[in-house]
């Protein structure tokens, strides 16, 4: 029988078989082809591997950036908040000592860590890629097997380079039809994640498959797997194909020459087979899908945006009710409001799931030659060092201030309440971000998770709108949302 | 690693799904750089409550957190596993657990039982009618007891002899290190790698 994408991928990197079968296997060591490290996931992982006396294996497989911690004004100041400013200092030390490739905050590489790692040319199909992160599922865009593990596991990769795991079951995404003008990426995974919910994918690793992926950009795809994890999916990925090469071709790390070639004989083969089988299949109508919106306090609980804010009474199960009642009470809503009567006062442009280019350019495509709400205050933070000086060569940021924005530097900035950039109580955002769980971006704060485009709508009318609400488009704006 | 067999003590009954590591240990105290110290920071944002389990007594000195379906969604941050340990609890019981959230905890100990939603509910009214009712955690025959409730819980078989033997995973993986080597070296050329590093970031 053939195998699954997720198969392969597993299959060619096994160091060691686990003995058993079924659920009474013992776990496989599995080879790690790529390590991303940032500062909240590795200082306890650096000791432990100091404590012990053990070298780090790979250097030549790892690399660390600053994204979290890192304010997105005045970067070339020290940072003011002390334990921050340790956190960071505790990395470049480790770095340091350990012979770790760093980019630090104001050097043009920094950035997101699972914004770095493809723009370098790091992330290939059919690798293995972990990282203290949950979101280094964003990897799986390429055709890699990548997740995210705990600070325990950041040690274990560092002093062996593999990991321990069990096999993981599998689940296609199928996303059949062609997305309508404004719907995006982020509108086809926060659809899935409503419809299989937060726990869905516990245990499997999702493959999304069919004509509505393949026609999707890499920084899309991105999109779409970073918030696998969102769907309790331990991966996400999407088969490479010519859209990865093009992509891929050309990166300072994508291999040259005679390398390429074989690379590319090697990635062809990165596809599920005819004959294999999932453990379940999903299905997806890319043609019917609407800008899609959060309400509540985690990610599965989203809805159409032209639909009302639901009623608890709307879930069967005892427990959404339960979880449905804490969060319209957290987030403030109404049962019944429409989405699109919702005031916000903050739209967030930003974070690993929608700060690349791409997702900068359908912005600006938006905003152009119009006027934001006065109520409304907008961040816009690139994913990467790089995408801020690629948007600026194009003169996006003058787009963004023109309109009122602010033009950040790069970091995890306002998507979770770790650096300066925070909601204050009660303060409602449009986020792109991947997480609208309580206190997420700020204590007290609400979010509501949306698409780069419907953030942009939304703060021109200062309340949840998609592209299609606004007024007499600017010619020419709506033709480059491809994402 | 310290070996867990059994542990009896109070239940606290959180009658919540969909509990993320974002609630468990808010982001702000993730900036530390120690791996002990963080029973503050648990449920930092719900003990600002008065009316939160934990800050009644007797559930305040709880040992064995009985949750509802979906713990520990979100982040991958350990913290929330350092975060209970460090209060005090030695093993959460739920019917479904976040996958890496599952793994940091028999990284650490901390038993993530996971027992069927309905023994859960069971569970739940006896410690909310006795208050202060302990619960027998016993790994050996993978039973939690309550009262007068004795549950079947899963956790995988790996898992379980390492909590039971208390050991070190690194450890146990150097032991193949030749098979790593051997691996290693048929690795083909076009992988990528970070060192040296192809661009000038200055």
């Amino acid at each position: 029988m053939g195998k699954t994408l997720a198969e392969k991928v597993w299959d060619a990197h096994v160091v060691r078989k686990g003995e058993g079968e079924g659920a009474n296997a013992q776990p496989d060591l599995l080879f790690i082809d790529l390590h991303l490290v940032h500062e909240v996931t590795s200082p306890q992982a650096f000791e432990g591997l100091r404590l012990a006396g053990r070298p780090l294996r790979r250097v030549d497989l790892t690399i660390a950036t600053e994204d979290h911690n890192t304010p997105t004004l005045d970067i070339d100041k020290p940072i003011a908040d002390l334990t921050s400013r340790t956190q960071i200092e505790t990395l470049r030390a480790n770095c340091r000592e350990f012979g770790v490739r760093l980019h630090s905050l104001g050097d043009k590489e920094q950035g997101i860590v699972h914004v770095v790692g493809p723009q370098l040319g790091l992330t290939q199909p059919g690798m293995t890629v972990v990282c203290g992160d949950s979101h280094t599922s964003t990897h799986g865009a390429f055709g890699a097997l990548a997740m995210g593990i705990g600070t325990s596991e950041v040690e274990h990769v560092m002093a062996t380079q593999t990991l321990s795991l069990k096999p993981f079951k599998t689940m296609a995404i199928n996303v059949e039809g062609t997305l309508r003008p404004g719907v995006t990426a982020k509108d086809i995974i926060l659809a899935v994640i409503a419809k299989i919910g937060t726990g869905g994918g516990q245990g499997y690793v999702l493959e999304y498959r069919g004509s509505a992926i393949r026609a999707l950009s890499m920084d899309a795809r991105m999109t779409i797997c970073n918030m696998s994890i969102e769907a309790g999916a331990r991966a996400g990925m999407v088969a490479p194909d010519q859209t990865t090469y093009d992509y891929m071709e050309g990166r300072p790390h994508a291999p040259e020459g005679a390398d390429w070639d074989a690379a590319v004989e090697y990635w062809n083969t990165l596809h599920t087979d005819a004959d294999a089988t999932f453990d379940v299949e999903v299905d997806l109508d890319a043609d019917t899908l609407e800008p899609f919106v959060t309400w509540g306090t985690n990610p599965g609980q989203g809805v159409s945006l032209s639909a009302k804010v639901p009623s608890p009474e709307d879930f069967g199960d005892e427990n959404a009710k339960a979880a449905a009642e804490r969060a319209l009470q957290y987030m403030g809503l109404e049962a019944g409001t429409p989405m699109k009567d919702i005031r916000v006062d903050t739209v967030f442009l930003g974070s690993c799931t929608n700060s690349r280019i791409e997702d900068l350019r359908a912005a600006a495509d938006i905003i152009r030659g119009r006027e934001k709400d006065p109520k409304v205050r907008m961040l816009v933070v690139p994913g990467s060092a790089r995408v801020r000086l690629e948007a600026e060569a194009e003169g996006l940021d003058k787009v963004f201030k023109e309109f009122g924005a602010e033009w950040r530097f790069a970091g995890c900035s306002m998507c979770l309440g770790m650096n300066p950039d925070q909601l204050e109580p009660g303060e409602r955002c449009a986020s792109t971000s991947n997480r609208n769980f309580e206190g997420r971006q700020g204590k007290g704060g609400r979010t509501h998770l949306v698409s780069p485009v419907v953030a942009a709508a939304t703060a021109v009318r200062g309340t949840l709108s998609s592209p299609s609400d606004l007024e007499s488009a600017p010619a020419g704006t709506l033709t480059g949302i491809a994402v | 690693m310290e070996a867990f067999t059994t542990h009896t003590g109070i239940g606290v009954p959180l009658r919540q799904s969909n509990v993320d590591t974002d609630q468990i240990i808010p982001a702000v105290y993730l900036k530390r750089i120690t791996r002990t110290g963080f029973e503050d920071a648990l449920f930092a944002a719900w003990r600002k409550d008065e009316s939160f389990i934990l800050n009644q007594a007797p559930f305040s000195a709880g040992s064995v957190l009985v949750a509802g379906p979906d713990f520990g969604t979100g982040s991958s941050r350990e913290h929330a596993v350092w975060a209970l340990k460090d209060y005090g609890f030695k093993a959460v019981l739920s019917s479904r657990f976040a996958d890496i959230f599952r793994g940091n905890s028999g990284k650490q100990g901390l038993l993530a039982a996971q027992v069927a939603q309905d023994d859960i509910e069971l569970i739940w009214k006896v410690l909310e009618n006795h208050p202060g009712t302990e619960v027998k955690v016993d790994l050996v025959s993978k039973t939690v007891e309550c009262g007068n409730i004795v549950a079947p819980f899963d956790i995988d078989d790996y898992t379980r002899w390492r909590l039971l033997e208390g050991l070190d995973d690194i450890g146990l993986t150097l032991q193949h290190e030749e098979d790593i080597t051997a691996y290693e070296a048929t690795r083909p050329s076009f992988k990528p790698k970070t060192l040296p590093a192809k661009v000038d970031a200055g």
